[in-house]
Order: structure tokens, then C-alpha cells, then sequence
């Protein structure tokens, strides 16, 4: 099978110094082949050690588990579980952030600040805290309590979740019971019911993952406003994607991970004149180059400019390029297998975070009390290992992109009110009335193994900008865009439709870019999907309708992680029609299949669209956006 | 002859008769667990193969042929036929030429590289049925009469003609 579809990727698959005994993540997967079909279908349950239990998906053998669990209760069970696994890593992200901001206020962490004041005051207005004539520290420290409380036993319906959807989504939620009032707690409820001896009722089980999905929403909400506080809201920026963008003269070191708060600080002390000096004393004439990869990537490119070097799946190629001299990472997506293929080359390995180690790394635990000197010390050891680097290892691609990112919600109304500066959403909604965007499509999610990287992504963009679909994308999805250069003006004219084509010029025009906006708009990291939850809200209130009603879906169609499936669920329960092209564990139960495609549909508006073959996939998307143009009354 | 007859399309490739193949191997003098195969200083082999071919999963398993190329190529007589007409190794005849290996045209017999001796099925001969195929949690193996089966196919197809 082909690998990726990338060709930076491809050539240094092809091409590096490495030797043959270096195992990436694709030779692994065919070394896992044949895959066991019970964990595929989600038919295994390990949840007590009677287990583990597994049902005959052809009716001779075993139809429950000694409990009497059947296939529904079982494959329902192994789904709440994966929504609580994803919901706990955004709670971890988010609390992460909140804390960091607390000691930012307490004089506890000093190299941390609020950044961007009318965020904090837009924030805060928005969840009810008086800003009024009060300090930034005051009203800060406010917010800082009150999204603390959204972590513990809250007892009422949370705050960045109440306060940021539309009033039908709010009464969809509340007739299902699936309002959460805690992020925490609704982690523990679905482990609570999922363990042994607890809810075997296959719906009552998905409502409970419904529910903490939701409170995933809120832990990603949270992570993204109390993010643009500390380190400013995304502003549209100019930048490079791709291995090419890694330098053979320069001190190369890959930021890998979620969290801005490691990466953004390294990011800012990699511009010290005196580091800079002790690279070039190295022998590295072009100084530091710092890259991102996967979504702290994002982060650091949205906010700085800084150039991302690849994705999640191919993350181990950067390291066979020979020329990476440190990775560091904090947590989530980042592979044990790093440090083993670290070993063939000279590049150091750092892990930051107390919870997320690997053997064969360096730890150097990331404090926030001390950022700077932490973010320093690290920067030093990447100079050091630029010593050790081998040039008979080098292998860098020429490849990469010019990448326009940068686009919150608040840098597109931005661009929009240049068109119209007391209604920046109109010139938006008229268009989709008019029909020249026939609807948005949020790309969302993960690479995987399962899909040649990007093969899903660029096939199915193509096909939706020549139908005049705008793009949003987030996470790896995003990288996948910046990439393959679907994040440039010429790209508007290469691939979007008419109408999409004409409304892009005349914003970007309108915004003094003299160029069209790119196609694909890059909105964020994986935990700011949100972002896009605020543009949908804000579209649906204006017209006053529900999201459930828009013309707006979102697809995840190479999806890898429990992240991804709790983002796709809570985008489902905000009533957005989701694509899948990775097929779920959950095709063991019937019941629990046709209630996440069609069932849920009925009750939230939203529902999956499980389809792996990309092309189909666009089609039935499209449809969708039809079907909801024409229940709102537009051709 | 009774044989192991494989339904490809049972198969889900979660490689329990590889396991059970693993345990009804292990060399030791308790009861054979796995906890005790996976304890062994040198963990057993497995004899039969769970695959990923285009069409789907599969077991690929020693089919004990008649003209079997592993006995006709075994110089040193350690490959044979037992009283029930399975093809079996003697451990202690094999010299490690590995010519049965390059003979089997199933791809079954593989080497034992830290017993310098070549491994294959042996039909389990002190169980009732293969442990493999009493392992199979959706039956894609099963053991059937070879004699029998072309009567159970004949009236599978009329079966299939009438509706």
C-alpha cells in the first residue's frame, strides 16, 4: 500500500540514511496485519477480569459475555470508553491551561501573561463576569475561578458550553438528559457506568457518552479561549509547511505535542540574539530553526509564524531526515516509537511533561514557574546535538508550501467587516443564500495508517471547493491543507468553484490582501475545533435558525484517536451531519451502528456518515448540504 | 480421514489457534497453559499461520499430503507419516537441511532457529481435536470427514438450487 501521498514524506521514506533496519509506523502496521476482527467490529470486552469476553459476530458461538452483556451493550461500552478517553485529554489540556493562567496572575509564573485583554473581557463578558471598570488581573482571576469550577461538581449546566451554543442546541441537549454540569465528572460517569455490573442498556450507555462528549466540547472551548488570552488570538500569517522547511545550516528543533504552553515559550526564547550566537558558535551558520509538528505546530504557526514541518503520522520522518536535532514534546499523539528510531540518527529526544515519559528520551520536566529558563535549557541541548550531527545521515526534501494560517473566528469576522463594518456576517450569509457558498465543511482529525496520509483529505477538498464548499480545517487536517498547498491565494483559483472563487477574491481584496483568501481556512489546532462551532452559532443566530439546520458538515476522514472520536461525537450532538472515513469499533452491534448514523439524527440533528471511500463521501456530503439548503428554502 | 477444514470467511484474524497451537506445544511438566507457554525460556512455535491475503483473512494450515513434499525431500527420514496418516517430524532425526521447508508448497514448515530443528503440525495426536480448531471462536476451523464432505457439498448445492 502506498504510504503517503506527501512527497516530502515519500522521498525521505525512500531515500534516508538511516538504514534498512529502521521500522516507521507503516512497516509496523503490516507487521500487526491480519488485525483481530473482534477489536475491529469492538466485539472484545475487557472490563473485569472474568473476561476478557467476545461475541461470535456469526450467531454460532457466544452471543454475551459471562456478565450477559450482548454485542450491543459491549460495542456501546467500548465507545463511551473511547469518548471518555478522548474527553479526559482535553480536560488534561485544558486544566493544564488554567492553571498556568492562575499562577500567571499570582506572580507564581512570570513568564506567562495575559496577552490578548479584549479576548480575556470578550471571555468573560460572555460567561457573565462584571468587566466594567475592573482591571484585566481582577476580571482574569474571576474567570480563572469559574472555569475551575467547570472541572469539579459544578451542579449546573456548564459555562463555556451554555455560553457558547445556540438556545436549540441547549434544548436538544437538555430533552436527552445529556447536559453535563462537570468535565471531570462526566469522565468519570462513563467509566462509573461502563464498568462491571452497571449500564447495560446499549442507548443509555450512548447518551452518557453523548453527554461527556459535551463536556469535551467545553474542556476544548475553554482550552482555546484561556490559550488566546495567554498567548494572543490567531491573526492571519504567512509561513512554510513541509519537511523542506527543515535547514541543513541551522539548528533544527521540532516542538511536537498539543500544548502552546511549552511550545509557545520555546518559541519566543528561540529569538534570543544570545542563543542564536551559541547555534552559530555550534558551527550552524543560519543560527535556530524551530519547527512544529502536529498540533503544538499549529499553535506556534498560528501565533508566531513558525514553520510546520509535518504531521502526527510522520512524525518519525522528520527524525530520518538526519537533520533534526531535538524533539520536544508535552503530551498526546506523539509515538513511543521517536525515540527508538532516534537511536539510528543523532537527534535527542526531550519529553517535558511529568505524565508523559517514553524510554530511551530525555526528560527535562517543563515547569511553568520557571518557562524561560526551562524553554532555554532545552533550546541548549538541541545546540549541543547539532554537534553530533552525522552529514553522511542528511536527507532533507526540497518540498514545502507557503501556508496562509491564522484564521480564528475573530480574524475572519475581522476580514469580513472589511466588507461590511456593522455587518460583518452578512456579506457571509448572503452568499450562502445566494448559493455562491453552497455550504462549509469543517475537516477535523487525525492521519492514519489505514489511509495513504492525505489521500482522503486532498481528494475529497478538490472535489468540494469546485462545488463551491468552504473549508475550514483544523488539526492534522490542517496540516494536511498546508502541505499540499491548499492554503494559498493561487490555490482559490486553482480549485474553488465560481462562486466560492468570487467571494473569497472580494474579501481578501476587501481585507487589502490584493489576493484572494485561501480556500481552506486554517482555524486552528485539534482542541479549537470550537472555532468553528462559533462561526456556525454565530450564522444560525443571525439567520435564526438552529446549526442542526445549516448547510455545514464536518468530516474527519482519516481519524486515528479517542480525541477524535469524542470531537466527532460532540459535533454530531451540535447537530452537525459527520463524515468518518476510518471505520469505528462499533460495527458489532447493529443497534449501536444505526444509532449513531440515523437514529441520533432525530434527536440532535447531527449524525455519522461512515463512509471510507472518498469520493462517495463528497457526494454524500453534498447531498446533505443540498438537503438542508432546500429545508431552508434556498436552490 | 478426518481433516482441519478452514472457512475463510469465518475468520477474524484475532490468531487464537496460533495461541492455543502455541500452548498445545509448550514443553512443559504442569498442565499446559498459556500462562506457562508465555513463562517458557523458549516460547513455542506456532504451526499453523493467520495471514492477511487480498480477500481477507485467512489460516494457513498444514494440509498432511498425501504426496507430501516434505517427507519425499527429508533426507534423514525425520519427516514421516504416523498410524493415522498425519505427516510428522521426529525431533530428533532433523539435522536442520531445511529441504522440507523449500518443499512445502504451503508455507508451513518453519524453522526453530534456537532448537537448530524444523517445526510443522502434528495434528495435536494426544488431543480428541486440534487444539486450533478447538480454539476457534467462530469455527472458521473445523474438523470434518474429507469422506464425507463431498456429500455435504453436493447437498449444499441442491439446497442452493432449490431456493
Amino acid at each position: 500500500m502506498t504510504q503517503s501521498t506527501d512527497r516530502a514524506v515519500t522521498e525521505v521514506l525512500n531515500n534516508h540514511k538511516g538504514g534498512s533496519q529502521i521500522q516507521t509506523v507503516w512497516d509496523r502496521y503490516e507487521a500487526q496485519q491480519p488485525q483481530c476482527g473482534f477489536g475491529e467490529l469492538g466485539l472484545c470486552c475487557r472490563h473485569c477480569m472474568q473476561g476478557p469476553c467476545r461475541i461470535d459476530p456469526f450467531g454460532e458461538g457466544p452471543d454475551r459475555g459471562i456478565c450477559g452483556a450482548t454485542a450491543d451493550t459491549i460495542v456501546a461500552r467500548g465507545l463511551a470508553r473511547a469518548i471518555a478517553g478522548g474527553t479526559a485529554s482535553h480536560s488534561g489540556h485544558a486544566l493544564h491551561l488554567v492553571h498556568t493562567l492562575k499562577k500567571a496572575l499570582t506572580g507564581q509564573a512570570p513568564d506567562y501573561a495575559i496577552k490578548d485583554k479584549d479576548k480575556l473581557k470578550a471571555v468573560a463578558a460572555r460567561c457573565g463576569i462584571e468587566i466594567k471598570d475592573r482591571s484585566s488581573k481582577k476580571i482574569a482571576l474571576e474567570l480563572v475561578e469559574l472555569a475551575l469550577a467547570e472541572f469539579g461538581d459544578k451542579g449546573e449546566p456548564l459555562t463555556w458550553a451554555a455560553s457558547t451554543v445556540t438556545a436549540g442546541r441547549i434544548e436538544a441537549c437538555d430533552k436527552l438528559g445529556i447536559v453535563p454540569t462537570s468535565i471531570d465528572g462526566s469522565i468519570a460517569e462513563v467509566m462509573h457506568r461502563t464498568t462491571y455490573g452497571v449500564d447495560a442498556d446499549p442507548i443509555n450507555i450512548l447518551l452518557g457518552g453523548l453527554k461527556c462528549a459535551v463536556a469535551d466540547y467545553t474542556a476544548c472551548h475553554l482550552a482555546t479561549d484561556l490559550s488566546d488570552i495567554i498567548f494572543g488570538t490567531p491573526q492571519p500569517v504567512i509561513s512554510k509547511a513541509n519537511l523542506g522547511v527543515l535547514r541543513e545550516e541551522a539548528v533544527n528543533i521540532a516542538l511536537h505535542g498539543h500544548n502552546p504552553l511549552l511550545s509557545d515559550i520555546i518559541a519566543q526564547v528561540a529569538s534570543d540574539p544570545a542563543l542564536i550566537t551559541e547555534a552559530k558558535k555550534a558551527g550552524a551558520s543560519e543560527g535556530l530553526n524551530v519547527v512544529g509538528i502536529c498540533c503544538t505546530g499549529n499553535e506556534i504557526l498560528m501565533r508566531h509564524g513558525i514553520p510546520l514541518a509535518t504531521s502526527s503520522i510522520s512524525q518519525e520522518v522528520a527524525i530520518m531526515t538526519g537533520v533534526l536535532d531535538a524533539m520536544v514534546v508535552d503530551y498526546q499523539c506523539i509515538m513511543p516509537a521517536v525515540a527508538t528510531i532516534a537511536e539510528c540518527f543523532h537527534t535527542k529526544v526531550i519529553t517535558t511533561m511529568p505524565i508523559a515519559k517514553m524510554p530511551g528520551a530525555e526528560h527535562i520536566p517543563f515547569d511553568e514557574e520557571n518557562a524561560v529558563k526551562c524553554a532555554t535549557a532545552i533550546i541548549r541541548q538541541g545546540i549541543e546535538r547539532f554537534r553530533s550531527r552525522n552529514p553522511d545521515k542528511i536527507c532533507i526534501p526540497h518540498e514545502s508550501s507557503t501556508a496562509i494560517a491564522g484564521f480564528s473566528a475573530e480574524a475572519i469576522i475581522g476580514a469580513l467587516s472589511k466588507v461590511d463594518a456593522d455587518d460583518p456576517l452578512k456579506p457571509l450569509i448572503d452568499n450562502i443564500v445566494a448559493g455562491n457558498i453552497r455550504g462549509i465543511c469543517l475537516f477535523a482529525g487525525c492521519n492514519t495508517v489505514k489511509v495513504p496520509q492525505d489521500y482522503n483529505y486532498v481528494e475529497m477538498v478538490k472535489r468540494l471547493l469546485a462545488e463551491n464548499v468552504l473549508i475550514m480545517a483544523t488539526g492534522c487536517a490542517s496540516s494536511a491543507y498546508a502541505r499540499h498547498g491548499f492554503m494559498t491565494s493561487e490555490a482559490t483559483t486553482k480549485y474553488a468553484g465560481e462562486g466560492l472563487a468570487a467571494v473569497l477574491t472580494a474579501i481578501g481584496e476587501a481585507a487589502g490582501l490584493e489576493a484572494p483568501l485561501p480556500p481552506v481556512l486554517h482555524i486552528g489546532s485539534c482542541v479549537d475545533n470550537p472555532r468553528a462551532v462559533d462561526i456556525a452559532t454565530a450564522i444560525a443566530n443571525k439567520l435564526g435558525v438552529d446549526i442542526s439546520k445549516l448547510p455545514v458538515v464536518a468530516s474527519a476522514p482519516e481519524a486515528t484517536t479517542e480525541k477524535a472520536v469524542a470531537i466527532g461525537t460532540w459535533a454530531v450532538v451540535g447537530g452537525l451531519p459527520t463524515h468518518l472515513g476510518v471505520i469505528p469499533p462499533v460495527l458489532g452491534s447493529k443497534l449501536v451502528a444505526e444509532t449513531l448514523t440515523s437514529t441520533v439524527k432525530d434527536l440532535v440533528g447531527g449524525y455519522f456518515v461512515i463512509e471510507p471511500d472518498p469520493n462517495k463521501a463528497v457526494k454524500a456530503l453534498l447531498a446533505i448540504i443540498d438537503e438542508r439548503r432546500a429545508g431552508l428554502g434556498l436552490s | 480421514m478426518e481433516v482441519i477444514y478452514v472457512q475463510a470467511d469465518r475468520c477474524l484474524g484475532c490468531k487464537t489457534c496460533e495461541i492455543e497451537c502455541r500452548i498445545a506445544h509448550t514443553d512443559t511438566d504442569t498442565e499446559n497453559t498459556l500462562f506457562a507457554a508465555v513463562s517458557q525460556l523458549r516460547p513455542p512455535k506456532r504451526r499453523l499461520f493467520v495471514e492477511q491475503g487480498e480477500k481477507g483473512k485467512t489460516p494457513v494450515i498444514c494440509r498432511h499430503c498425501e504426496e507430501a513434499p516434505c517427507i519425499v525431500e527429508c533426507i534423514s527420514g525425520s519427516i514421516y507419516r504416523d498410524e493415522q496418516g498425519f505427516v510428522r517430524r521426529k525431533k530428533e532425526r532433523c539435522i536442520g537441511c531445511w529441504s522440507c521447508i523449500m518443499a512445502c508448497p504451503f508455507g508451513v514448515v518453519v524453522r526453530d532457529a534456537e532448537a537448530h530443528i524444523a517445526v510443522k503440525c502434528d495434528h495435536c495426536p494426544d488431543l480428541d481435536t486440534p487444539a486450533c480448531v478447538t480454539g476457534c471462536p467462530t469455527k472458521a476451523l473445523q474438523l470434518v470427514d474429507v469422506d464425507s464432505l463431498p456429500q455435504e457439498r453436493r447437498k449444499e448445492l441442491l439446497l442452493k438450487k432449490e431456493v
